[in-house]
């Protein structure tokens, strides 16, 4: 049964790769495991799961924003001096 | 018969019809405005020196975000060869009898019970951003690759030669440190 014995800092290693889909079905097994004696970690996983999902969803909504006018014109200077 | 192509090059126009694209296609994975900016500007250096390569199969967006793509992994390469920087607060003992154990202090809390309404707003996608931004350099590049850009696993070691329980362990603690973060800044104020 040792085996199957991990600490928190190794549950909460496998719940961050099972985010990306990478987590062995042994981890998995050892992770859920760990459950039961451990709240603490089985919240770490709710948790990060739902960080997962806000990651997702606000990936692409980055604000928007531009370059300075001041800072494209120094950019067209510099442009033309690397031409010449 | 000759392949026409129908693609051009105008570097007279690249500031004006591109330079907002790239510099927003790089904040969202440098974090940094005047890294951002350099970035930029060295994309275009380097379009200028290589536009007799340029072979009109793509458009001259995706011809300079294929050279900027290069410039953002040249910049992650070399942060993450600046070695020995500021050590980062860990979540967990190091050693003694409750070695790989939560620290008091970073114990998770409970999240209000609506925590998962309204995951999309310009608010949240901000405060994640500034979490992101707090996490140490080099941990914010391999979960940036990972976790915004999508790389594979192997590439991210490739690129920045580190091994793969090397990326786990940076995952891991990048994980941890954005999660306590959101929780002191968005979950439980």
């Amino acid at each position: 049964m040792s085996k199957f014995k991990i600490t928190c800092d190794e549950a909460t290693t496998i719940c961050d790769k099972s985010q990306y889909g990478k987590a062995t079905l042994l981890e998995i097994i050892k992770l859920r495991f760990h459950f039961i004696k451990c709240k603490v970690c089985s919240l770490y996983t709710k948790q990060n799961t739902l960080m997962t999902r806000i990651l997702k969803k606000n990936k692409n909504g980055h604000t928007l924003c531009s370059m300075s006018q001041e800072d494209k014109e120094l950019m067209q200077k510099k442009m033309e001096e690397f031409k010449s | 018969m000759e392949n026409v192509s129908n693609h051009t090059l105008n570097p007279d126009k690249w500031i004006e019809l591109h330079a907002d694209y790239l510099y927003n296609y790089t904040i969202v994975r440098v974090n940094k405005t005047e890294v951002s900016k350099d970035l930029v500007q060295e994309t275009f250096f380097a379009g200028l020196k290589a536009m007799k390569n340029f072979e009109g199969k793509a458009s001259e967006r995706t011809w300079l975000i294929a050279i900027l793509k290069r410039k953002i992994i040249d910049y992650y390469r070399k942060i993450n060869s600046n070695k020995g920087k500021a050590e980062v607060r860990m979540n967990f003992y190091n050693d003694g009898e409750n070695e790989g154990d939560w620290l008091e202090e970073r114990v998770p809390q409970t999240w209000g019970s609506d925590a998962d309404k309204n995951l999309e707003s310009e608010e949240l996608g901000n405060t994640i951003n500034d979490c992101i931004g707090k996490l140490p350099e080099k941990y914010a590049v391999v979960f940036k690759m990972k976790t915004i850009q999508d790389f594979e696993t192997e590439e991210i070691c490739k690129e920045l030669d580190i091994t793969a329980s090397n990326l786990w362990v940076i995952i891991h603690r990048a994980r941890t440190q954005l999660r306590k973060c959101m929780e002191d800044n968005w979950f439980i104020k």
